[in-house]
């Protein structure tokens, strides 16, 4: 395989808060692949979201610190990089897409102003091409009448209708990558397809790769290639969708599939699957497996040792002696 | 912004205006004091000549009949005549309005000036030495008031370092620069003493609005889209953190009026406010009437304005 996009590897993102450190993305190794799509999936609180903005490096320093890792961008480690090239790479190589589309544009300004924004900055249009620009990339995005709603403000837009524009700023400078932060957590469910139709359109027209975050199983198998399942700020498994969908190999990945509502299932008025428990602190992680306390499969040799990252099968690699 | 809205608010400024003269006209009729009283005292005087001149100017007319009189001369533009300085009220008021105009316009801008800066500087570096520093002469600019600081300024700057007079003069001889040198001298403790106790309360409220503003998704929005931390923070935090504050400062307008008023007494500037107080002290009822009424008109049309800009300011505000 050629140089990964975007290669992480043994990412520490802590955060020192006034009860103490907390690990929240704790040696956490992942790549990406040009044109791929990667989905990264977890619980609330397990780190994904604080692995997408180390990236982009937007989290606050202090109180965040990267602790460890390298955070590899075609090659060069981004960690060390300045603010002012840090700059030249948002947006114009890799662009976020962020939770909330209710908040993630400024009110103040219209949606056409903040999509030129940055076309005017990094690709250097001026004022009338990047709203000429702007409203070319509303047009993709599927905004109606898209000329005169380039001058409309936020409010005036849906919520879909703010994520399509935010995808559309996202996308305006052709960057190779694409962070979505859970773009279709804020929408409801008809919203939600639209929108992940619109990624994997945008997609095939761009060609860029996208990372994905989501905790909703079913959003990954319908848009990505590769997944990983995050736990308490660690990968335990990661594999080709079909892989981890036909193969799931630890108990955490498994509980998550099992807990995806099946129609052919409802039938029998089943009881939808739980996994027991919640995410343990991550300021003072358990020795061991992190995910033992809720694991009906473990034994005292997960309690005693962290089990690291294996592959037990090609592409397929899982946390987990068993 | 369309015609219709700005005329309908001006239309509602009418009933506003009438209340608020409605209520200081009871208010000052209800006052004890007569402004003839020391012809009372004067034996020179015969107390028929004082009731000829009470009922000349229809001060024991019932209090309905001298507020409609009032009200008829206000609207043609008679703003009434001064029973101490016997002379037409709106020159007196023409007289002393551009002194505290200019007084307070200056300071505000000082404050304003002061401010800004210092209160997004401090939150982007809350808890930082700078904002420390910065909260701490806030609070002690607020707290103290202007009629402390205006004496420790006098003491300072003209008694120790004798660098400023410290009384005003409205009749500057001379002309060109070195008039308006004087002018300038003299106005820099008041100015200074009104802007700094502004810019305190300001200085608060603009950093605690930036801070509100900063934590916001679209600023980390807009620091995706790499466009530098200067940028963000004029164009995204700062733009709308600054919306709160027009409202601030227009609110504040009363007091700086009021803190004018104290201003003006220990610096001796000529202004409306050394004006009311005199004509206060005098029992002067119709220069009373106007000055109050003067301030509560400014007061009313520059919290129009801040309206007007809120609305240009914050296009979710709808113009109807």
């Amino acid at each position: 395989m050629s140089q990964p996009l975007l290669d992480i590897q043994g990412l520490r993102t802590w955060f020192k808060t006034d009860d103490g450190m907390v690990r929240a993305v704790d040696g956490v190794s992942m790549s990406i692949a040009a044109g791929e799509t990667l989905a990264v999936v977890g619980e609330s609180g397990c780190g994904k979201s604080v692995t997408a903005r180390s990236v982009l490096k937007l989290l606050d320093m202090p109180p965040g610190r990267f602790e460890a890792g390298r955070i590899l961008w075609q090659g060069r480690d981004l960690i060390p990089l300045p603010e002012s090239e840090m700059n030249s790479i948002r947006a114009r190589e890799v662009s976020m897409i962020f939770q909330e589309p209710m908040t993630s544009l400024n009110p103040v300004y219209s949606v056409g102003e903040q999509i030129a924004e940055s076309l005017r900055l990094h690709e250097k249009l001026a004022p009338k091409a990047a709203m000429a620009a702007a409203v070319e990339m509303l047009r993709l995005v599927q905004i109606p009448n898209p000329d005169r709603r380039v001058h409309d403000y936020p409010h005036q837009f849906s919520g879909g209708m703010r994520q399509r524009a935010m995808i559309a700023m996202a996308l305006a400078c052709k960057p190779k990558l694409v962070i979505a932060d859970e773009p279709t957590t804020a929408l409801d469910v008809t919203i939600q397809a639209q929108i992940l139709e619109l990624l994997a359109d945008m997609k095939s027209r761009f060609g860029m790769a996208i990372m994905l975050i989501t905790h909703a199983m079913g959003v990954v198998a319908e848009t990505a290639q590769r997944v990983v399942v995050m736990y308490a700020g660690k990968v335990v498994e990661e594999a080709t969708v079909e892989e981890l969908f036909g193969n799931p190999r630890h108990p955490y990945t498994q509980g998550l599939i099992r807990s995806i509502p099946r129609v052919d299932r409802s039938a029998v008025k089943q009881r939808l699957e739980q996994i027991p428990g919640t995410v343990p602190s991550l300021l003072n992680p358990p020795v061991g497996c992190r995910f033992a306390a809720r694991c009906k499969f473990a034994t005292d040799a997960c309690r005693a040792a962290e089990p690291p990252l294996r592959e037990v099968a090609p592409g397929h690699k899982a946390a987990c002696i068993l | 912004m369309t015609p219709e809205y700005v005329s309908r608010r001006l239309l509602l400024l009418i009933p506003a205006l009438f209340g608020i003269s409605i209520f200081l006209f009871a208010l000052l009729a209800a006052a004890p004091g007569d402004p003839f009283e020391e012809l009372a005292t004067n034996p020179a005087v015969p107390p028929e000549v004082r009731l000829a001149l009470r009922e000349k100017f229809g001060l024991d007319d019932p209090i309905w009949q001298r507020y409609l009189h009032w009200l008829v001369a206000i609207a043609q533009g008679d703003w009434g005549f001064s029973f101490v300085s016997r002379m037409d009220v709106d020159t007196l008021i023409l007289q002393r309005l551009p002194t505290t105009l200019v007084v307070i316009g200056a300071s505000q801008i000082v404050a304003i000036m002061v401010a800004l800066p210092v209160g997004v500087l401090a939150a982007t570096r809350p808890y930082s030495v700078f904002d420390q520093v910065a909260n701490t002469l806030a609070f002690v600019g607020f707290s103290l008031p202007t009629f402390f600081t205006g004496l420790v300024f006098i003491l300072v700057f003209s008694i120790q370092l004798d660098w400023l007079p410290f009384v005003y003069r409205a009749d500057v001889p001379g002309s060109g620069w070195p008039w308006l040198w004087t002018h300038i001298k003299q106005s820099i403790m008041p100015v200074m003493v009104l802007g700094l106790f502004q810019g305190g309360a300001l200085v608060r409220f603009v950093r605690s609005s930036v801070l509100d503003v900063i934590k916001l998704d679209y600023v980390t929005t807009a620091r995706s889209k790499g466009i530098g931390e200067r940028k963000v923070l004029t164009r995204h935090v700062v733009r709308t953190a600054l919306i709160p504050v027009v409202t601030l400062i227009a609110l504040q307008l009363p007091a700086v009026f009021s803190g004018a008023l104290v201003t003006e007494q220990i610096f001796r500037v000529p202004g409306i406010g050394s004006l009311l107080i005199a004509s206060m002290l005098a029992n002067d009822t119709p220069v009373v009437m106007a000055v109050t009424f003067v301030s509560a008109i400014l007061v009313v049309v520059f919290n129009l304005i801040a309206d007007f800009l809120y609305a240009s300011l914050d296009p979710r505000i709808a113009y109807r």
